[in-house]
């Protein structure tokens, strides 16, 4: 029992960067636009988060700023892809690159090569729930955790229920329809990459502001390509991208537990098992998915 | 006479050298049908873009209802109770009808379905449209999707509605809905634009008809004063200009390629092409006359074996062919001429690339290409048509003279037994054109059947020895070319049912 609970846990610990990372995705996806960025403005986000948390000593001061870089790299992305109309593929993986290197870049500059990588002195604590239940230990979770689970429901809530979700649905579906309706369909694209670019500073800012409180250049660690497949797999719905990202947190905690048993396995495999399952999911999960009609095209006016 | 709702003055448009609207000038009043009649290309799309914003006119003004108004976009149009519903439906698949109706006019931020659905079936039911606001429109068909189109516009209180060819892709049943849905509207005071090709619609459904020709009004006339055949001469308007035709009559009658009964349906199971058959004879130029959109491109895409159709087959010099199958259709002699000569090249491919592309087999061993080969052919084949380039520029830094020429002699040179030209003169400029001429004219003096497929009727004057209409995915008529007479043949075109051919 022990076992399960510590599992759950450290389930929740696992899934919530990749749950925000994919939530933001998926908005701005419904959007029309597939952000490749996503990596590298996650990587970015929790540098600067640290950054300015260690300069400052304010943690809430260094979690603006993550939030703000991801806001930042997600308009540039804009600026490329919806403004410029450039390729979303390269716009992307181009903001990846230069979204990492520059992380890496200063935090060089400002820490230079030091062995033992730079902590914060306090970061976020974790919130208790359920105290003095069986529960608690599943449910003593950083503050950021219970905010990305009320997430699920508000952004599905936001998706179907408000005028701006039908907007951002119009624009990732039929642009021109939104256009011929009178709407700006450039900046109900800048709105998603806003809303979704401060989900990914969040993710980022989970990282190293309140589960790690330090940084390296490997913190993200593919993340933000997991969290691209969970979008597919849930098929652009906040509340089965949730799943994806539970299923997906629940495997690599397993793993992890599964390693620390001393299972006869070679570790590697162990490693290994929560991106094979994933692939096979996404290949069973790929067939059926409807992706939004206007994904990665870039929208253009007729005759302007 | 009633003040005008919106007055159209010395309208034009120009895009580069093509004049697509000139000097128009119409006066539309409210509670009439107004029908927009005029061919392919006779600027009817133009004005009514300029009208919704789409376009800027170049020179001109338009007066609503008194005042000088300016539509920088669609949405500025829509503020002024103008309505548009385009041949191609802006709606989002996804989306219930309701959804789409208030797209851009949710009235809050927080969307109460049950009230939106109401707001939108009490209009739809108002104005007489029969549409469930909860349905998808991706499960809905094109007659209800246009409906929903319509609502949109009446949602957002539109004083004018302007329909694009809005029966070109209605069943005749739709057809006879929509039409009642036109007069509920004029019924209660709104003015109607609708463009059409087909003269029977135009005088079933307007009161006036104004015609365009090449950009230009040629004349807006009271619908009840004036009748099918005094429209089609307006439109085509070649009552006095003489057009230069083959006179030749050919003798010979083998048969190089034959069809037989081709019936093609779209995705949205509307029949497309319906059992045509066609007999194309060694030695003569089968010109196939329409407007565009009449299962021409099936038509073609069969020919060439780039669709497969419902039924039917297709024989070459007597042998059936594989339908569906490009590469069998290439090597038994079928030449493919495309109607759009950009997809008939790989633009960022050399010419001597693309000039044997379709060829690629004679120009390389166990996979390796042969790379002198190929710039014998490209030097020899530049040289024979006259094709400005060098073999190893880039297609795409070419004029459309020149890409055409590429495709002419790619397909020429293997001296086909059958060629396939759909609209092979489309956006050339004369000389071009009078070269593509040349060519097709000597593959008949070889002996090669060529079948011409262009909307262009003089062009198929011209060429043609035999000429077929097709209509509505049937061919309607035959003729000789020497003895069509262009009226019939306009007649036909639009449709118009009182004619024996």
């Amino acid at each position: 029992m022990d076992f399960v609970i510590a599992l759950l846990g450290a389930t929740l610990r696992i899934f919530t960067p990749i749950l925000l990372a994919a939530l933001g995705e998926t908005l701005i996806e419904r959007a029309g636009i597939l952000n490749l960025g996503i990596e590298g403005t996650m990587l970015l986000s929790a540098f600067s988060g640290f950054v300015v948390a260690q300069l400052s000593g304010s943690l809430w001061l260094g979690l603006s700023a993550a939030l703000l870089t991801g806001i930042l790299l997600c308009v540039f992305m804009g600026l490329l892809s919806v403004t410029l109309g450039l390729n979303q593929h390269v716009a992307g993986l181009g903001i990846t690159l230069l979204a990492s290197g520059l992380a890496l870049f200063s935090f060089r500059i400002l820490y230079g090569g030091s062995s033992t990588p730079p902590s914060l002195e306090r970061s976020f604590a974790q919130l208790a729930l359920f105290k003095g239940t069986a529960l608690e230990p599943i449910f003593s979770q950083y503050g950021i955790t219970y905010i990305a689970l009320l997430l699920v429901p508000i952004l599905g809530w936001l998706l179907m229920h408000t005028s701006f979700g039908l907007r951002l649905r119009s624009v990732g579906e039929n642009p021109e329809a939104a256009d011929i309706a009178g709407l700006n369909v450039y900046w109900v694209r800048y709105q998603a990459l806003i809303v979704g670019g401060a989900l990914m500073g969040l993710a980022g800012a989970y990282l190293s502001l309140a589960q790690l409180g330090a940084f390296t250049h490997g913190m993200v660690n593919g993340r933000g390509w997991v969290a691209i497949a969970i979008v597919i797999f849930g098929n652009w719905q906040p509340s089965k991208v949730f799943y994806g990202a539970l299923l997906f947190g629940f495997l690599q905690a397993l793993q992890l537990r599964l390693q620390a048993q001393g299972i006869p396995l070679p570790y590697e495999a162990l490693l290994a098992l929560p991106y094979i399952i994933t692939i096979i999911i996404l290949a069973l999960a790929g067939r059926n998915a409807s992706y939004p009609a206007a994904l990665l095209k870039a929208y253009r006016r007729e005759g302007a | 006479m009633p003040i005008p709702f919106l007055s159209i003055k010395n309208l034009s448009k120009r895009f580069g050298s093509l004049s697509a609207n000139e000097a128009i000038s119409l006066e539309l009043y409210p509670a009439e049908v107004l029908a927009l009649l005029g061919e392919n290309g006779a600027g009817k799309t133009t004005l009514t873009k300029m009208l919704y914003g789409i376009y800027q006119p170049d020179e001109g003004e338009l007066i609503l209802a008194g005042s000088p108004v300016r539509f920088r976009s669609p949405a500025d149009a829509i503020r002024h109770g103008i309505g548009f519903v385009s041949q191609h439906f802006s709606l989002v698949p996804s989306f219930t009808v309701a959804e789409n109706v208030v797209l851009g006019r949710e009235g809050s931020a927080l969307l109460n379905k049950k009230v939106l659905n109401d707001k939108v079936r009490q209009t739809a039911e108002h104005f007489g449209l029969a549409l469930d606001p909860t349905s998808l429109i991706r499960d809905l068909s094109v007659g209800e999707q246009q409906r929903v189109e319509i609502l949109k516009s009446l949602y957002r209180n539109c004083q004018l509605l302007i329909l694009d060819e809005p029966t070109a892709v209605l069943t005749p049943q739709d057809v006879d809905k929509l039409f009642e849905t036109l007069r509920n509207l004029q019924n209660q005071g709104l003015s109607v634009i609708i463009i059409t090709h087909k003269l029977e619609e135009a005088i079933a459904i307007s009161q006036r008809v104004a015609v365009l020709r090449l950009g230009k009004l040629v004349g807006v006339e009271q619908t009840q004063n004036t009748n099918a055949k005094a429209l089609a001469k307006l439109m085509v308007g070649r009552d006095s200009v003489p057009v230069t035709r083959n006179e030749q009559h050919h003798q010979e009658k083998t048969t190089v390629l034959a069809a037989k009964g081709l019936t093609v349906k779209d995705k949205r199971g509307l029949t497309t092409l319906d059992n045509v058959t066609l007999e194309l004879h060694a030695g003569e130029v089968l010109g196939i006359a329409g407007v565009a959109g009449n299962g021409q491109t099936e038509l073609v895409d069969i020919l060439t074996g780039m669709l497969k159709p419902e039924k039917g087959q297709v024989l070459l010099a007597g042998k059936t062919l594989d339908l569906g199958n490009t590469r069998a259709f290439e090597v038994a002699g079928v030449g493919r001429i495309p109607e759009d000569r950009l997809k008939g090249v790989i633009a960022d491919l050399s010419v001597a690339e693309n000039l044997t592309l379709e060829h690629i087999p004679q120009f390389s061993k166990t996979g390796h290409l042969n790379a002198k080969a190929i710039r014998q052919e490209a030097e020899n084949l530049i040289t024979t048509f006259q094709i400005k380039a060098k073999p190893n520029d880039k297609t795409r830094t070419l004029s459309g003279g020149n890409i055409q020429k590429i495709i002419l002699a790619r397909t020429l040179s293997k001296n086909p037994s059958a060629v396939i030209a759909a609209q092979p003169t489309r956006g050339l400029d004369i000389g071009a054109t009078n070269f593509v001429h040349e060519q097709l004219l000597a593959q008949k003096e070889r002996g090669a059947g060529v079948l011409l497929l262009s909307e262009d009727l003089d062009e198929v004057l011209r060429l043609s020895d035999r000429i077929l209409v097709i209509y509505g995915g049937k061919i309607v008529g035959e003729f000789m070319a020497a003895e069509a007479e262009l009226e019939t043949l306009g007649l036909l075109m639009a449709g118009s049912k009182d004619v024996a051919a």
